[in-house]
């Protein structure tokens, strides 16, 4: 592999990022630690179901009142969006257009970190005004553990882009770097599934009790 | 790179730094084979200590205290840091060989896998010295460890997490390997058995670490961050550990278990001289085995409470695991059938295996009877059913593996006279340790016990089992005074040790090159190198390509330290709950290390080394003379 070919939109293969051995191992690759890591989710959701509305006895927060669809929808449209956005860097990125990638990678960034501040609003909503902290109770914990470890692939996945953008601003794309694009935007698109997932078991099913 | 000049001597900094930064996965698999072999002394020696203790009743040879600490760390060692590594070694050794590869997927990754693994162990053994050792069992059951005192499960917690991290990391690692990176011709139905079950077990590490990782995890928060997941006073359940343990624990059984299988089935057809038989039923028999393995995670807890519908399904598909595995044991048996048998030190093992491991297994069908179970529960009989399995089975394939690779991994030979003395010494020790058990659980012995009363009629029982593991504990230093001898033996720079090689990696002449085959071969159909033989082909293989520049990655230290940050973090972590004012800072301090050094990695492009033809042909000439490796 030859990071200094330089290719033009003819030139530019179709599929970029399975072209080299590198990029097909990235490819599968990460498509295995997705498997994996729907395991672990699977397990926090399990352990979630599990522990709902469980406290110590005379507990008076349940999901049906703590929970409210209105900021988990705005959560939701704009993981959503992001997931969207991480489409179109993909089409660009198809095309040989590395600017088109660049910016369209960066509004995904500005999503998913809209995303997060109201995710951390939330949190702090509910442990300081609701009294509904991390140790209050065993649904307080396993809820904090789901959504948190979401959370948690959010700021890792945010990492992942923004590192992906700031090293390859100036040089455009090459069979180096295209896999590494699209194994985020796969990641990405994962964790934006899970969050269909959290919102449904958590927060619809959550309010209608 | 430094490994270009395998034939001259380097000095022991160079050596060493060689080995902290290589990505190599043969040299990696030296690393895991060591540290198994260092994992498997300490936890045998706990062993004796435990059988030395049940010697006699009324013992006082240990204290109770120390006998918890003692059976904890014995189980947890054996399982997670000596079985694993030993067949991960193997793995890293013999699967890119066998597929014709020059590396695995992630050379990178391999190593971070290995640094993980180790350090991760490292700290789970520090806490013989830093205030007691985890005393909840292998298992460690969140009711029993949840309040246990001092900082002995936060170890266990901690320790293995980090070295789950590793494993999980080096089974995606060897799956991906094997589906990309088989050499032109190699389908998926002309994988040698080894290669597809180290597929299989990379699956099901993929799928069976992550609620190990989440178990953990929880027991990490709930001890040490305020976490109520386990406290059934704040609502939570400890029942929810069991089963994310033992969903975990079951395959874990099949992970340790599938390679062994897949090593007894490379050396059977070699000394039998037959093909393997019944190659596809065998590969179906592995699958099913991966598959059914998570299926049955409950039989651990028939005695929880669970009730009879859901013991009755568990029971049900516990019993159909019987049926791939006996296909297997009557393959190995019809391969060995008719076959012109030559009775070496490998093959000895995998005589000895076939009849100790159905044992094992019979006896797991018992337990697989729920009312059975009922009485069989937490005596020794379980005790004597799992080692029949673990150690007839897992532990005689590492043997046997050992000295059937000892060739290709080290250019020497193991010396046979010595082999079969391991052997015999060992298979009796063994037998004799744990038949007995069977009868001293039907007898009412419960297992996890420190001492016992006299006169019970277990006195003589006892008694033979500790003689059976001090034979046990011979026969393992006999197998280490014969490495050690042969280490200092002459070098056998020959291909195909054994005469009867089958599949691709006995075609590489020793010692290995670092670039494994100098040209990629082209695999012409199962068993390739068997056919390659049969043809008259001197070249040893027909080759895919013509020789030409050979792409290598780059060493690198990063793994190393990645892996040195997680292990300050687990220290904040551990004493978190102590109230002290560093824990927090040092915690952050250690995942920033490995944050930044994921950074470093990501913004340093890695593109690998180029060995060019010339440099090629040199190389190995100092390593086989004139004409290369024919």
């Amino acid at each position: 592999m030859d990071i200094n070919t330089k290719y033009t939109p003819k030139t530019w293969p179709d599929h970029a990022e399975q072209v080299t051995l590198e990029g097909k191992n990235k490819f599968v690759g990460i498509w295995i630690f997705i498997c994996s890591d729907i395991v672990l989710f699977a397990s926090v959701f399990a352990t979630y179901l599990a522990l709902k509305d469980s406290g110590p006895s005379g507990m008076d927060i349940t999901a049906k009142e703590l929970f409210g669809l209105e900021l988990a929808f705005v959560m939701t449209m704009l993981l959503l969006t992001s997931s969207l956005t991480s489409v179109y860097a993909m089409y660009h990125m198809k095309n040989f257009n590395s600017k088109g990638v660049l910016i369209w990678m960066g509004i995904t960034v500005l999503l998913g970190l809209g995303f997060l501040g109201l995710e951390i609003y939330e949190f702090y909503e509910y442990t300081v005004h609701e009294g509904f902290g991390f140790t209050h109770s065993a649904f307080s914990s396993a809820f904090y553990l789901l959504v948190g470890t979401h959370g948690l692939h959010v700021i890792i996945g945010l990492i992942w882009i923004t590192g992906l953008i700031i090293r390859n601003a100036k040089r455009g794309l090459n069979l180096y770097n295209a896999p590494k694009f699209f194994a985020a935007s796969i990641y990405w698109h994962f964790i934006d599934v899970v969050w269909v997932f959290i919102f449904t078991v958590v927060y619809l099913m959550g309010v209608l009790g | 790179m430094s490994s270009v000049a395998i034939g001259n001597k380097k000095g022991f900094g160079a050596t060493l730094w060689d080995y902290l930064t290589t990505v190599d996965h043969k040299k990696l698999g030296n690393m895991y084979f060591f540290a198994g072999l260092l994992f498997f002394a300490i936890a045998g020696f706990e062993a004796l200590l435990m059988r030395i203790q049940l010697m006699v009743p009324n013992n006082d040879f240990v204290s109770a205290g120390l006998f918890n600490e003692l059976l904890t760390m014995h189980g947890t060692t054996m399982l997670f840091l000596a079985a694993t590594p030993l067949l991960f070694g193997f793995m890293n050794w013999i699967v890119p060989l066998q597929i014709g590869a020059r590396d695995v997927a992630f050379p990178f990754l391999n190593s971070l896998g290995f640094w993980l693994f180790f350090l991760g162990a490292v700290f789970l053994h520090l806490s013989f010295f830093m205030g007691g050792a985890p005393d909840a069992g292998w298992t460690s059951y969140a009711s029993l460890s949840l309040y246990s005192p001092g900082h002995g499960i936060d170890f266990y917690v901690l320790g293995l997490q980090i070295s789950g991290a590793g494993t999980l990391i080096s089974g995606i690692n060897f799956v991906v390997t094997i589906i990309t990176m088989r050499a032109p011709g190699m389908t998926f139905m002309r994988m040698p058995l080894f290669t597809w079950t180290t597929l299989i077990v990379g699956a099901l590490i993929t799928f069976a670490f992550p609620p190990l990782t989440v178990a953990l995890f929880f027991m990490l928060v709930d001890r040490m961050f305020g976490a109520n997941f386990f406290d059934h006073t704040m609502g939570g359940n400890t029942i929810i550990y069991e089963h994310l343990f033992w969903i975990f624990g079951h395959p874990e059984v099949y992970i340790l278990i599938l390679p062994a299988f897949g090593l007894f089935s490379e050396i059977i057809p070699v000394f039998a001289r037959k093909r393997l038989f019944g190659y596809s039923s065998m590969v179906f028999a592995t699958i099913l085995i991966g598959f059914l393995g998570f299926m049955v995670w409950a039989h651990h807890m028939f005695a929880t409470g669970l009730g009879p519908t859901a013991n009755a399904i568990f029971a049900v598909a516990t019993m159909a695991i019987a049926v791939p595995t006996g296909m297997k044991v009557f393959n190995w048996i019809l391969t060995i059938w008719g076959g012109s048998i030559k009775v070496t030190v490998p093959m000895i093992y995998a005589l000895g295996f076939i009849p100790s491991f159905v044992a094992g297994g019979v006896t797991g069908v018992m337990q697989a009877v729920a009312p059975l179970d009922y009485q069989l529960h937490d005596s020794y009989f379980i005790v004597a059913h799992f080692h029949y399995v673990i150690v007839g089975g897992v532990v005689l394939g590492i043997f046997g593996a050992t000295h059937f690779y000892w060739p290709i991994m080290t250019n020497r030979v193991l010396n046979e006279k010595l082999g079969f003395l391991t052997f015999w010494t060992f298979f009796i020790g063994f037998h004799l340790t744990f038949f007995i058990q069977h009868f001293l659980g039907l007898m009412g012995m419960p297992r996890r016990v420190f001492t016992y009363q006299g006169d019970q009629g277990w006195d003589l029982f006892n008694f033979i089992s500790s003689i059976g593991a001090l034979l046990m504990g011979l026969g393992v230093i006999f197998l280490v005074v014969n490495m050690l001898l042969s280490i200092k033996s002459k070098p056998l720079n020959t291909s195909d040790y054994w005469g009867d090689g089958r599949s691709l990696e006995w075609a590489l002449k020793t010692p290995v090159p670092f670039y494994n085959f100098k040209q990629t071969p082209l695999i012409r159909g199962y068993d390739p190198y068997w056919i390659e033989k049969h043809e008259g082909n001197k070249e040893g293989m027909t080759y895919a390509e013509p020789v030409g520049d050979i792409h290598m990655p780059n060493g690198s230290i990063l793994p190393l330290i990645m892996s040195i940050g997680m292990f300050i973090a687990a220290f904040g972590s551990l004493y978190h709950p102590d109230g002290v004012s560093w824990s927090v800072p040092v915690i952050i301090l250690g995942i920033g290390i490995t944050v930044a050094c994921m950074i470093i990695r990501s913004f340093k492009d890695d593109l690998g080394f180029t060995v060019t033809k010339e440099e090629i042909i040199a190389t190995e000439e100092s390593l086989y003379g004139k004409g290369g490796n024919k």
